[in-house]
């Protein structure tokens, strides 16, 4: 039976939870803020506990060890400055033909390297929070990627850290283009709920000339992803929707299961 | 030393929030993470009072909601409903058998993310839904019944270690003693 303590313990509860919910999403956002700045000491334990272990692991390893990753290092540091240097010359062809045609200049990426510090707890959102915040210059929809490929965009900044919507994630839908002869376009969207490897690519002309292994990459489309970025690979394709539409399973070039430093692009 | 338990739930509460953010091994390995705040709540139902079940539901659920996509105060309400349930009728419940906490501690990991998940969806949110998430509940209620009994264990021994138990009486009294003689 419920006693008036526990009427008013109950009633305490769902009206601060009916207030709380009800808040102006800016309001929200910053309590939201506020109370994850709560565990700031715990990221430094947890940060300088990596770095012991990182150290303790760093000692134990062979001088031959290192000394033959020092020249594999260097050798792939002189191929790409090699890469480097017949990429600039493409660029510098690029700019002046850009200039005969009348194109806008292409810019260079700006990037900031960014350390995950946080995953998800939830299991129905796929999110990590990365150490670069508001006072970093970061801001909302800013693409992060990897090395590899894209990886999502910003959702949410505070002073110090920002949260990071993943591919695959309900919120993270992104303008993608086939690397075909057709250029096909179509919507990244969710697909399954435990990996994080795959996606769907939807809204696919019934026509598409689709195969595996065919690359997808942004498309530009809606403003907030640049073209060109890779996404990843096409596994296999499938008509929906009555026939209506074709719908394509992507395996994702970036692992978003095992991230530990993301590249933020400023525009 | 009821303060001294509520102030360890609650530190409990808030380092199994972080390690859940911090550390997604768990998820990678079996497709779900583990929730530990349930298992906590059945603890706090059982042995502790009122105020404590409100407490780690209020910054249970805000803790968690901090460092998740979630709305802010979405776990909160689950959290509590739980809570308060095992608390109204933890007189008839066996608290000190095992079983029991292993039945409590699946069904409340099972609840809560249900709970959660239905509070999602009707304030027009869209989470991440599948077959899939049948196979997460399991891996959280299996993961939840087992942490609840040990969770029951480690409060046990805090309190053993660290709360100062008050000397029993004996009945013994020297001067009514019955010496007897040869």
């Amino acid at each position: 039976m419920l006693k008036r303590l526990h009427y008013i313990a109950l009633g305490l509860v769902v009206l601060l939870t009916l207030v709380i919910l009800n808040l102006p999403s800016q309001t929200s956002a910053r309590f939201k803020q506020g109370i994850g700045s709560l565990f700031l000491p715990l990221f430094g334990l947890a940060s300088s506990t990596q770095q012991l272990a990182s150290t303790a692991g760093d000692a134990v390893v062979p001088r031959r060890e290192l000394l033959r990753l020092n020249d594999d290092l260097r050798r792939e540091n002189q191929q790409f400055r090699l890469q480097a240097l017949q990429a600039q010359e493409t660029a510098n062809e690029n700019a002046r033909l850009r200039q005969l045609v009348g194109w806008q200049r292409q810019t260079s990426w700006k990037l900031k390297l960014a350390k995950v510090v946080l995953r998800e707890p939830a299991n129905w959102w796929w999110t990590v929070q990365i150490d670069l915040g508001s006072r970093d210059g970061l801001r909302v929809n800013l693409p992060v990627v990897t090395t590899d490929g894209l990886v999502g965009r910003i959702s949410a900044v505070s002073l110090t850290r920002s949260q990071v919507v993943l591919l695959g994630d309900p919120n993270c839908k992104v303008s993608a283009r086939v690397e075909n002869e057709t250029r096909d376009t179509g919507i990244i969207g969710p697909y399954g709920t435990l990996g994080s490897e795959f996606v769907r690519l939807g809204y696919l002309s019934r026509n598409a000339n689709l195969k595996p292994a065919q690359d997808v990459v942004t498309s530009g489309e809606g403003g907030i992803f640049p073209p060109g970025i890779p996404i990843g690979k096409i596994v296999d394709v499938q008509p929906v929707d009555n026939g209506l539409t074709t719908e394509a399973h992507v395996k994702l070039a970036a692992n978003l299961s095992a991230l530990e430093e993301v590249w933020v692009k400023f525009p | 030393m009821n303060w001294l338990n509520t102030a360890f739930v609650l530190g409990a509460a808030f380092l199994a929030v972080f390690g859940e953010a911090a550390f997604g091994g768990v998820r990678h390995l079996v497709g779900a993470q583990i929730d530990l705040l349930p298992p906590l709540m059945v603890y706090a139902a059982l042995c502790t009072g009122l105020t404590t079940v409100t407490l780690l539901a209020l910054c249970g659920g805000l803790w968690f909601d901090s460092l998740s996509a979630n709305p802010l105060g979405i776990t909160v309400l689950p959290l509590f409903a739980i809570g308060l349930a095992i608390h109204l009728q933890r007189d008839l419940i066996l608290r000190d058998q095992t079983f029991a906490r292993l039945v409590l501690g699946l069904g409340a990991s099972a609840a809560a993310p249900v709970l959660t998940l239905l509070l999602l969806l009707s304030l027009g949110q869209a989470p991440l839904l599948g077959w899939g998430t049948l196979w997460q509940l399991i891996v959280m209620s299996v993961g939840g019944a087992v942490a609840t009994p040990i969770c029951f264990e480690l409060f046990g021994w805090l309190q053993r270690t660290l709360v100062h138990h008050h000397a029993t009486e004996s009945s013994f009294r020297p001067d009514r003693e019955i010496r007897r003689g040869r």
